[in-house]
């Protein structure tokens, strides 16, 4: 462990040593943005990313003459995919680098380990990936998708375009996928479908030997009733589990898969050729065809230098984030974490699926769902789209604890899981 | 002579489908192909059924196409053409002629979008329309798309082309395709009868979901002969099921044994607690990144030899690698484990680090060669080939290890050094240099298995950490030392895996294993091969 923390340490301080480099305007009075993003250890595949993607949206308000008159500056740090550390490095942003908001997390673990930090301190977090619900924080901004905004209309069209009656939720062994198919269940119980149709399997994280899960697949799909896996494998699991289906020859147009955390990213280091329609449910895709997002994509493969660089659904939120950020702060004229949590709700900034997303009162964000196709070149095609804009909500209607809770940051509730059954703050959770 | 036959036979049907003037059809077949371009997708079906109809052979090189999404519409006139994939300019093909059209920019143009739907549609539309093609290969394919997406409508399509297919094996899939559809439509339940009667000897797994909604709609004569034919094909297939998970254990066996295989060496043989290891089969699979990234810009031809090149490459850089970390580290620290452990830990983490940043953090894409792709039936057994490939590849491994050390000079040394290090020495044996080479040759077998694993893996920076724990359970539970013990202990330990995991789940089949580990160890501390003798106490 002392290695450990060495070898974090010595990369931190490059880290930082650079940031120091980019700030050698910092005799002027910044304004601080925290990235709070694993550069190192498992997540680093993911969440590398999202910290590029932040350093290049500060660079281009920089650009574009900073916020308030004064210049932006990035403060980044590596949580190493630590769960505590990442409590231990928010405390860092906030209090020794006095950061004005964080945009961070990935995993849902991450983000709860720094949750009494951001409270206890009260600074702002923008949390941009796809989660399970059941949470609304005072100090936290979702711009990430909620259950119904991304599995739910993902359930609705296969059941609507493809006719499938028969379900195997398939998921990584963690909380956002048990919570998401135990919303699942409820919601296909509550469309008539049959238990014994349903089948729910779970694996470790890291699972790279797919053939006996796969052979179910296909065993349980050929019961006479049209098919479909909806899957919540997270990170590094789904390239051996692709490469399983498409070598039992598992084809889309017979059970298709429709995935949550499969994007553009994963896709890039996979032969796609096998798994033409297959699917997957998100809020943004490369492929979306709009100026904004051009422009978008132009600057990102310009300030990565490569031209092979992907963009993502991840990617999007935190540019949706940023940018209402940037509004309510504009709004507020100051970067006080109260006022900028009161100048945020109603914010409304483009998105880049060519429409505008909204910050609501439970801090989730409007956005559209879109099902895309996996193509052979690594991209989705968006074949169904829900025709507005979908609200998050926070505490999904399927399960029996939270169906009551609502949520409104806005004063006089300013509650994050307000029961409208007994009338009273304070229901499950947080 | 069928074939002439067959070709005749094509043509007559084509030209009772065509009307009187063929510049006609042109141009009715023009318009349909054009519907294509402002069509919706829930409209598609109707336009490719109204396409499938006209049986204008024409027709089913555009099929073709829509289904692999290169059919596009031009933005300026709606007129649809067929194109190749390129990049931001493409080729574009007249439909109708099939001549060439000149190209198009790609913002010119706009895609005819398909799905599943649409792939469906055009699998079964082409399915009746290629029946009766002159080439064999395309009537194998036509008969299986019409027996994986049946429908009553196809059932004349069928029976014409069994009457004038004499192939053995075309004839045998036309015969499953047409009991399938012949279930599905409304003709007298004695052929029925003898539609089930085939499925059940000749179909597998396939014939289940054809039988079982057949049985819905079934007349009460006919459902006691279904019922019989379910419960049969369910019985072999319950049989088959035991075989495929044997066949899963060998496979889990194997990739277990290619990680464990060279700590077999370093841990097992040398007694150093490596916690790199895992990281050298990770070089060794981005040393077949990197063949084939080379490859693939400069050499496409030789992209199925990826393996064979990627193979030495990784043995002698993941070497070199164990070679530099012998002499640099590992050597200081003989006899003292708990530094050994850390210093390896660390050096893992460099490893894993520097990669990260020299590759990045993403997944590398690596290509499976086409003969390690895809699978084949044996039985009621579905064998994929890169599972089969890895088998024989570690146990090829194996024997070449087994040979080395039990037959070469070499692995007399390495032997006579661990078993008696001064004895070795006092013998005249340069014992410094036979560690660094044992070393270096159980890092290099790592290298070479993560060329293997990186076809059914990802190839990341963390693709070691996966490894190295089953990697230690594997040589512990064979026995520390002795080769055979990881043979043995990687593919019982695969086996018992698989047999779990339809009762367990992944998740506790996998613990339920770790804790059957714990209780054997405390029964038999050494594993299952204990070293005897005096080697032991050295």
């Amino acid at each position: 462990m002392i290695i450990r923390a060495r070898v974090t340490g010595a990369f931190l301080a490059a880290v930082l040593s650079t940031t120091a480099f980019n700030g050698t305007f910092a005799a002027e009075d910044t304004i601080k943005v925290g990235i709070l993003h694993s550069l190192s250890g498992t997540m680093a595949i993911s969440e590398t990313t999202l910290k590029d993607a932040m350093l290049m949206l500060i660079d281009e308000q920089n650009k574009k003459g900073g916020l308030l008159g004064k210049k932006l500056e990035a403060v980044v740090v590596d949580p190493a995919s630590d769960w505590p550390l990442f409590a231990e490095k928010a405390r860092e942003l906030v209090s020794v680098d006095k950061v004005s908001a964080v945009f961070g997390c990935w995993t849902s673990v991450s983000r709860k380990s720094v949750l009494p930090v951001f409270e206890e301190l009260n600074s702002i977090l923008f949390y941009p990936v796809q989660y399970e619900g059941e949470e609304s924080q005072r100090n936290v901004f979702y711009t990430g998708a909620a259950p119904n905004q991304q599995a739910i209309p993902a359930v609705d069209y296969l059941m609507e375009n493809e006719e499938v009656e028969r379900w195997v939720l398939a998921g990584t062994d963690y909380v956002y996928p048990r919570t998401t198919n135990k919303i699942l269940e409820a919601y296909l119980v509550s469309k008539g479908v049959k238990p014994e149709d349903i089948m729910i399997n779970y694996t470790p994280f890291g699972h790279s030997d797919w053939q006996t899960i796969v052979s179910d697949i296909k065993k349980f799909g050929s019961a006479g009733k049209k098919t479909a896996v909806v899957s919540t494998i997270n990170g590094d699991a789904n390239v051996p589990f692709y490469k399983e289906l498409g070598n039992q020859g598992i084809k889309a147009e017979d059970i298709p898969v429709v995935a949550f955390s499969v994007g553009e990213e994963e896709l890039a280091g996979l032969d796609t050729g096998p798994l033409v329609g297959h699917l997957a449910a998100w809020n943004y895709f490369q492929s979306v065809d709009n100026p904004a997002n051009a422009e978008f994509i132009k600057t990102w493969k310009a300030y990565t230098k490569n031209d092979k660089r992907v963009t993502n659904d991840p990617m999007e939120a935190h540019y949706i984030g940023f940018n209402m950020w940037l509004k309510a702060v504009e709004k507020a004229g100051t970067t006080d974490t109260d006022a900028v949590l009161d100048a945020m709700i109603g914010v409304s900034v483009p998105n880049l699926s060519g429409g505008y997303s909204t910050m609501m009162p439970n801090h989730h964000i409007t956005k559209p769902v879109l099902i895309g196709e996996i193509q052979s070149d690594g991209q989705f095609e968006t074949v169904w789209e829900t025709p507005g804009l979908v609200v998050g909500d926070e505490w999904s209607d399927y399960l029996p604890d939270s169906k009551d809770l609502i949520s409104d940051w806005r004063a006089p509730m300013s509650c994050g899981n307000f029961n409208v059954a007994t009338g009273k703050c304070g229901g499950k959770g947080s | 002579m069928y074939r002439i036959f067959q070709t005749v036979l094509f043509a007559l049907i084509l030209l009772t489908a065509i009307p009187t003037s063929g510049l006609r059809a042109e141009e009715g077949l023009r318009e349909l192909v054009n519907a294509f371009g402002e069509a919706k997708l829930s409209d598609m079906d109707e336009h490719i059924a109204a396409l499938a109809k006209t049986g204008d052979p024409k027709v089913v090189p555009i099929l073709e196409a829509l289904g692999e999404g290169n059919l596009y519409a031009r933005k300026a006139d709606g007129q649809v053409f067929l194109t190749k994939e390129g990049g931001a300019t493409l080729t574009l093909t007249d439909p109708v002629t099939g001549e060439s059209a000149g190209e198009a920019q790609k913002a010119a143009l706009s895609k005819v979008k398909v799905n599943n739907g649409v792939r469906r549609a055009v699998r079964t539309a082409l399915g009746s329309l290629t029946l009766l093609s002159p080439d064999r290969e395309a009537r194998l394919r036509a008969a299986q798309s019409v027996l994986q997406s049946p429908n009553a409508d196809a059932l004349g399509a069928v029976e014409s082309a069994l009457a004038a297919e004499k192939d053995a094996e075309v004839r045998a899939l036309l015969e499953q395709a047409r009991a399938t559809t012949l279930l599905m439509s409304d003709r007298p339940a004695a052929e029925k009868k003898e539609a089930v009667r085939l499925l059940r000897e000749k179909g597998g797994r396939e014939a289940l979901p054809i039988l079982s909604s057949a049985l819905g709609s079934a007349d009460e004569t006919l459902k006691p002969e279904i019922e019989a034919a379910l419960a049969s094909i369910e019985q072999t297939q319950a049989l088959w099921a035991a075989g495929q998970n044997v066949w899963y254990g060998l496979s889990l066996g194997s990739v277990l044994l290619l990680a464990a295989i060279g700590l077999a060496i370093t841990f097992g043989v040398m007694g150093i607690i490596n916690m790199a290891h895992g990281e050298m089969v990770m070089l060794g699979a981005y040393t077949t990144f990197l063949v084939q990234e080379v490859l693939r810009n400069s050499y496409p031809g030789l992209f199925d030899w990826s393996l064979a090149i990627a193979l030495p490459l990784a043995f002698l850089v993941t070497g070199a690698v164990g070679l530099a970390m012998e002499r640099g580290v590992i050597r200081f620290l003989y006899g003292r484990p708990l530094e050994t452990l850390l210093a390896t830990w660390g050096i893992s983490l460099i490893l894993q680090q520097s990669v990260r940043t020299i590759f990045g953090p993403t997944n590398q894409e690596v290509g499976n060669p086409s003969w390690m792709s895809g699978a084949f039936e044996l039985g009621g057994l579905t064998i994929t080939w890169n599972r089969l490939w890895i088998i024989l590849f570690a146990l090829a491994v194996f024997a070449a290890l087994l040979f080395l050390l039990k037959k070469t000079p070499m692995g007399l040394q390495m032997r006579a050094v661990t078993q008696n290090r001064r004895m070795a020495s006092s013998m005249g044996i340069r014992t410094p240099w036979i560690d660094a080479l044992t070393f270096a040759l159980g890092s290099g077998i790592a290298g070479m298995a993560g060329v293997a694993l990186s076809q059914i893996d990802n190839v990341s920076p963390n693709l070691g950490q996966g490894y190295i724990i089953d990697s230690f359970m594997v040589v512990v539970f064979g026995g520390v030392g002795n080769l055979w013990g990881t043979l043995v202990g990687a593919f019982s330990l695969g086996i018992l895996n698989k047999f779990l995991e339809p009762y367990a789940g992944a998740v506790l089949g996998k613990i339920l294993v770790l804790v059957l580990i714990i209780l054997f160890i405390q029964k038999r501390p050494r594993g299952l091969f204990a070293l005897k003798g005096r080697a032991v106490e050295a």
